[in-house]
């Protein structure tokens, strides 16, 4: 952990910090990501028909928006090194839930706290699984994916609540003021703000990364692994079911199937901002930036009146891509600048304390 | 290994962004490629029209964008069909927003839910699309017309008449129905009933039994042949759905009273090509797709060009079907039920 830093040396040698300040936060995967968001943002602005229209940044925040809420939370779990297969199901447990209660008489606040607190008790389950039991996180969301999806299915069956009140389903699909933006943008940069103070600007945060690194370490430097990934599991059920809300309310719908699939969107789209699978890497504003992206392409190729598939096949390329690229140009990488680093710049103390690191 | 971890770091950084990049531009090349026909037209002053069917890939669905293509092409209209792969409503709402982005002139859509739709479908309209609903409707008042396929009235007197010339005007008969709750086949049997009991045509065809198979196929099966065991007199059969239709013409094809006891309802032209063509089935009843395609896109354009405003007694011209009129609710019926038989059986494919 120490750096190997003589006390006559005045900067830090510490290979993640030697470099320059502006290079540290400027040559990064996330800038990568956040670059070609942009590029695809402005090359779409200036060769796609109508995606300059008024109406392009509403619908296309408003598709992103349960992605971009669920992403949150999945970052973090993704960082300690697991992973939650089970969101989508809960998103459509809740809409479910929402569905069910109001048809039942509730309020829409009342059904919505209900169907909040199944999504907390859906992440307690999954929690207490995989901290408390400690079995992989990978078979047990994969069974409570089943598991959620089933609940929800049987609760409706194969019909659907469609009347929710006016004034609810507005403001899912209502924009702020006169502008452009959706409202649902606004819980969404609470809690990304919340989220960003947790992982970046909090022990918590700093836990959740060792952990991802190494737990047993993590657990020996006195991180409560347990309790953080209970904690993580927690946060993604309810902002899953808050994702399944809105869902509901904007598309008017309250279905068994609602939401199938959109796992595999908010994963793709953690990792495409840089995440690393196996855990200890990766920050809130390359996942965000991630998710914006496939929501360009999307809309983008929809606006091109490409099929699903081919947007499919493209967003699948750019993830496989995103896996492979840094593992292939790392080894690229590690081949060419050892000419250039035989130059006296670099003491070799330096790599070692580099590759402790990792 | 141990290797000097800082440079190649940045190196990775700049080569994936230009790699995305390339990518990126990659991706929407390919996509321009095919949209700059689309914005082309799309600014020539023509009409484009979309159609959005409950998903693609359906065969039903393949059939009705066939008649619609067909419409767009005598018109002059841009057409182009997107849909889902999955038929929920969900999936649906992104193609109508990206429709009203586009600015298209009109919609015609399938719609997976009556209500869901409603704000997706208001927004487009309000955005100037000319929105026609088919196959499947929404409320009435978020759409500006719906093309229905057939009556129940329609519906059937069409079968009464199928299997009344197909046992000669008289006989014993049965219905073998889907399920006993089934709403539109009740309300179709009860009109058959009636029309049995009132119309002097039928006077010497007796009904005997309702039989339900419960959209079931092995179900329909052998409620078919209880049918037969318990009356042996039986001349005819109708089954108004199209799951009992194919599993009766199975029982039928294989069992000493084919080509003895009539068949006929509701199937769709790809069950029911084999026992056409073997002799089991005479004639069956179904709405065409393809014409119900075509006849929403003469409607879309009717609207489009302000020939009509979708007020109930309005009239417009849709081509080869000749001229129809606008009923109550915004609705236009497309017809009585198309009958398929041998000779034209091979022109569908759905």
């Amino acid at each position: 952990m120490s750096a190997t830093a003589t006390p006559t040396a005045p900067a830090r040698t510490y290979a993640a910090y030697s470099a320059p300040l502006w290079k540290r936060w400027l040559l990064t995967r996330e800038t990568a990501v956040i670059v070609l968001t942009a590029a695809v943002i402005l090359y779409s602005l200036a060769n796609v028909p109508n995606f300059d229209g008024p109406l392009t940044m509403k619908f296309l925040l408003q598709d992103i928006a349960p992605i971009l809420l669920i992403a949150l939370p999945m970052t973090l779990v993704i960082i300690t090194g697991e992973i939650d297969l089970s969101v989508a199901s809960i998103m459509g447990l809740s809409s479910v839930l929402l569905g069910v209660l109001h048809d039942a008489g509730m309020s829409i606040p009342t059904a919505a706290l209900l169907a909040l607190l199944a999504g907390l008790a859906c992440g307690a389950l999954n929690g207490f699984l995989i901290a408390y039991v400690g079995l992989p996180s990978l078979a047990v969301t994969i069974g409570t994916l089943a598991l959620f999806r089933g609940i929800a299915v049987g609760l409706l069956g194969t019909t659907a609540i469609t009347d929710f009140p006016d004034d609810w389903s507005s403001l899912a699909t209502g924009t702020i003021g006169e502008s452009r933006i959706p409202l649902v943008m606004i819980p969404f940069v609470v809690l990304a703000i919340g989220f960003v103070v947790l992982l970046h600007f909090s022990t918590f945060g700093r836990g959740v990364y060792e952990i991802g690194l190494n737990d047993e370490a993590a657990h020996f430097t006195g991180v409560n692994v347990a309790r953080t990934k209970m904690v993580l599991f927690l946060l993604s059920g309810v902002v899953s079911a808050l994702a399944g809300i809105y869902f509901t309310l904007r598309y008017g719908s309250a279905r068994g199937d609602n939401a199938t699939g959109y796992e595999l969107q908010v994963i793709a789209a953690v990792l495409l901002g840089g995440v690393s699978i196996f855990g200890g890497r990766g920050r809130l504003h390359g996942v965000l930036a991630g998710v914006v992206l496939i929501g360009v392409i999307s809309s983008a190729l929809r606006l091109e009146s490409v099929t699903v598939n081919v947007t499919n096949i493209i967003v699948g390329l750019l993830l496989v891509a995103s896996v492979i690229l840094p593992s292939v140009l790392g080894w690229a990488g590690s081949r060419l600048p050892r000419k250039a680093s035989a130059a006296p710049a670099e003491p070799r103390p330096d790599k070692d304390a580099a590759t402790a690191d990792v | 290994m141990k290797f000097q971890k800082r440079r190649p770091t940045a190196l990775a950084a700049l080569l994936l962004t230009a790699t995305f990049a390339f990518a990126g531009c990659g991706g929407d090349d390919s996509g321009d490629g095919g949209g700059s026909s689309a914005g082309g037209d799309g600014g020539g002053g023509d009409m484009s029209v979309t159609m959005l069917p409950k998903n693609l890939g359906n065969a039903y669905f393949d059939t009705s964008t066939d008649g619609a293509e067909k419409a767009a092409d005598e018109l002059g209209a841009e057409f182009e069909e997107v849909g889902p792969d999955t038929a929920s409503p969900d999936a649906q709402v992104q193609y109508i927003n990206t429709v009203a982005q586009q600015g298209k002139d009109a919609l015609i859509i399938s719609a997976n839910d009556p209500d869901a739709l409603c704000d997706a479908i208001d927004e487009a309209r309000s955005a100037d699309v000319k929105v026609v609903t088919f196959d499947a409707d929404t409320n009435p008042d978020c759409r500006d017309l719906f093309i229905n396929q057939a009556t129940s009235e329609g519906i059937a007197a069409k079968q009464l008449e199928l299997i009344a010339d197909q046992i000669g005007g008289k006989g014993e008969i049965a219905i073998l129905s889907a399920s006993a709750n089934a709403t539109n086949q009740n309300s179709w049997i009860e009109m058959m009933e009636k029309e049995l009991a009132d119309n002097p045509d039928y006077a010497d065809i007796e009904l005997v039994d309702t039989v339900y198979g419960d959209d079931d196929d092995q179900k329909s099966f052998d409620q078919t042949e209880a049918l037969l065991q318990n009356h042996p007199n039986l001349k005819g059969i109708i089954s108004p759905t199209t799951v009992g239709i194919a599993a009766a013409a199975r029982y039928l094809s294989d069992s000493s009273s084919k080509g003895k006891v009539a068949l006929t309802g509701l199937g769709t032209p790809n069950q029911m090509r084999e026992y056409v063509d073997n002799g089991t089935v005479t004639a069956f009843a179904l709405w065409n797709p393809g014409d119900l395609g075509y006849l929403a896109t003469y409607a879309a354009a009717a609207l489009v060009n302000g020939d009509i405003s979708g007020e109930e007694g309005d009239s417009f011209d849709a081509g080869d079907l000749g001229s129809f009129e606008v009923g109550a609710d915004g609705v236009v019926l497309l017809g009585e039920p198309f009958t398929f038989d041998k000779d034209n059986i091979a022109d569908f494919d759905f």
